[in-house]
């Protein structure tokens, strides 16, 4: 089923929590919602769910406006993130219940109940726990459970809230792997609102930001990653580099130096700030390189698994900037700490310089 | 290396607590006052209860108890308290339900309006109901001409009991579910569950131990509720007397047995209240420990 909102708008007091908010799900596609806490996504999937209500602006399923029907009407999934089992009921009756509150005329049998609940139990592979109760599971097994309780219905939708937040960083792995492969399987249009870039990257068909309440951008994992149409997105997915300079022409002027551009629509002479991403940036001996960069200095060289990061101070300003090489280059430079680089981004994607694009978080 | 550890273990805690604690005596002292204080005003009075009633012998204390005004008034007790205390369950509830789940405006007056009859002194709870439905109060002459008694009578003495005990149920309620939150019935819900079928089959029994320990504790108080009641029972023998009432006007003639035998009844009432509260209260412990979810407290 597909799903859509059309200019929802929705606000706490004073705080927007959505901005006149348009997006399209398409059937069969796992979308994540992705942004920083308080952006307003939670809200959007609560929204589509009914379990909160818009102030203006419409949702669409399959078509039809649902805005006015009730939860119950909605036939849509829910995953929590706490889980939200029911507590007093073994896991049998939890994944059962969504079944046995159905109207008498619906409710199928007891057998037909027990079989598709242990059906369920097999699909999450715990089959083994039927009888126990939601205290006595781990997190990982609560929210898998949650999420069979949640398929029991037959949903045409299924929305997860921040699924796998309250988990540690291992099972976090397993289960994002787990719930693509599930996905797979059972191709139920997903949305999944998180706030890790990651497991939005590994896990969604299609990635929509968030930020303010408003989106951002929304494409592929790929487009979003390798083309941020906003300072904001570049910031948010992945660690970039800043330079802050002037626009002439086709080249961003930092100091004294001149940074080849892409293609960009910024007036000549404007304030811009350029985004480079750690991987994207070349470093040279001085002196080896007729095309220019940013002359730095080595403060720290730094082996991360496969690739090596190198923390750079720049002799303009000491602004530092990070940028990863392979360890086969770093043994073909030979470099020491204290030692003299050029740096030349081999891509800078240019934003003209009005808002404070925000660092990212070091991963 | 074992036994070095296991030497030097006793003499770091007693040292921890040489640290932490008060000399023997001083700890021999504090206990001493408390039990003594318990003593005085707690056990003496219980046992003097129980002596004075038996003090003439079983049959009179049996006897106190049989008697015709004696019965009725057990009778109109446990009358109120079997309207009072449903009454306020279901209220209890509603209003639990409505601030633990839901914001809507006014949630902060009808939260302390609830601890309003907490605040009242019963006696002025009492003669509210007077000013407004005695004889010469608001409702008054309307009540008259349409042949309807409420002061001086058992509804009197009902809406008193139900004023009196208003908050138990709730006030006890009220941060259990606001603790439970409400992600629970929202997956309810989600999963077609009706609104009556997600407070039956999710909200109750994850309610019922605080539940029943608000109800066991309204109930207390409505069969011991004296200073409202007696402002709007009019002390009437056999028609609307209380226990409580009864056995004030027993000791108020000078016949102490029977008005000790009767109150004997309260305190065992009492007693057995104790024994429940403690039941109920370890049960609550056990489910509110059962889904402490470590994973769920974030940092």
């Amino acid at each position: 089923m597909s799903i859509a909102v059309r200019d929802i708008h929705k606000q706490f007091g004073d705080f927007v929590a959505l901005d006149n908010v348009s997006l399209d799900f398409s059937s069969g596609e796992l979308t994540a919602l992705l942004g920083p806490s308080g952006c307003g996504k939670t809200t959007l999937l609560r929204i589509i769910a009914g379990l909160e209500v818009a102030d203006s602006g419409s949702v669409v399923l399959d078509g039809s406006d649902a805005s006015r029907r009730s939860v119950r009407e909605r036939n849509v999934g829910f995953v929590f993130q706490h889980y939200a089992l029911f507590r007093h009921m073994t896991v049998f009756e939890n994944v059962a219940f969504g079944l046995t509150v159905k109207p008498r005329a619906e409710r199928p049998s007891k057998a037909q109940i027990h079989r598709k609940v242990h059906d369920l139990l097999k699909l999450v592979q715990l089959d083994w726990l039927a009888d126990r109760y939601p205290s006595q599971l781990s997190g990982g097994q609560r929210q898998r459970i949650a999420l069979a309780r949640a398929l029991a219905v037959e949903p045409k939708v299924l929305l997860l809230d921040e699924p796998f937040g309250a988990l540690d960083a291992k099972v976090r792995k397993e289960l994002r792997r787990w719930l693509r492969r599930l996905h797979d399987e059972l191709h139920v249009t997903s949305i999944f609102v998180t706030h890790d870039q990651e497991e939005a990257l590994e896990v969604a068909d299609r990635i929509v930001v968030m930020n303010h309440g408003r989106v951002e951008q929304q494409g592929s994992p790929q487009e979003v990653y390798d083309s941020p149409a906003s300072p904001f997105v570049y910031g948010f997915l992945g660690a970039v580099n800043l330079f802050h300079g002037r626009v002439h022409g086709d080249v961003l002027q930092v100091g004294g130096h001149a940074l080849e551009l892409d293609t960009h629509t910024l007036g000549s002479g404007d304030p811009a700030v350029g985004f480079a991403r750690p991987h994207e940036l070349d470093v040279t001996r001085p002196g080896s390189d007729r095309r220019g960069g940013l002359p730095a200095r080595v403060l720290r060289v730094l082996p991360l698994g496969a690739s090596v990061r190198l923390e750079l101070a720049l002799d303009d300003d000491g602004q530092i900037i990070e940028a990863e090489i392979g360890r086969g280059r770093l043994r073909e430079l030979d470099l020491r700490e204290g030692e003299s680089v050029v740096v030349r981004p081999a891509t800078v994607r240019v934003f003209a310089a009005v808002t404070t694009p925000q660092r990212a978080d070091a991963r | 290396m074992n036994a070095t550890l296991v030497l030097s273990s006793p003499i770091a805690t007693s040292r921890i607590e040489c640290a932490t604690t008060e000399s023997a005596a001083m700890r021999w002292l504090l206990t001493g006052i408390a039990l003594a204080f318990l003593a005085l005003f707690l056990f003496l009075p219980l046992v003097a209860v129980f002596v004075e009633a038996f003090k003439k012998g079983a049959e009179v204390y049996l006897a106190a108890l049989v008697e015709p005004d004696a019965l009725s008034a057990i009778k109109l007790t446990l009358l109120i308290a079997a309207i009072a205390v449903p009454l306020n369950l279901v209220f209890g509830v509603a209003a639990a339900w409505a601030i633990a789940k839901f914001d809507f405006r006014g949630k902060q007056l009808l939260t302390t309006l609830i601890d309003l009859p907490f605040s009242v002194s019963p006696v002025i709870a009492g003669l509210i109901y007077v000013l407004v439905f005695g004889a010469q109060g608001w409702l008054g002459p309307w009540l008259f001409d349409n042949d309807l008694k409420i002061i001086f009578a058992v509804p009197g003495i009902v809406l008193a009991t139900v004023f009196v005990t208003f908050p138990f149920v709730a006030r006890e309620l009220i941060p259990l579910m606001q603790a439970q939150g409400t992600e629970e019935e929202e997956a309810a819900i989600t999963l077609g569950a009706s609104g009556w079928k997600t407070f039956r089959l999710v909200t109750l029994p994850n309610i019922k131990w605080g539940l029943l320990y608000g109800v066991i504790l309204c109930n207390a108080r409505a069969m011991g509720e004296f200073g409202a009641v007696s402002v709007v029972s009019g002390h009437i023998r056999g028609m609307t007397n209380t226990m409580p009432l009864h056995v004030e006007i027993l000791y108020n003639e000078y016949n102490f047995a029977a008005s000790f035998a009767v109150a004997s009844l309260l305190a065992l009432l009492a007693l057995v209240t104790l024994v429940l509260k403690a039941l109920v209260e370890w049960k609550t412990r056990e489910t509110v420990s059962d889904n402490g979810n470590p994973e769920q407290v974030k940092p």
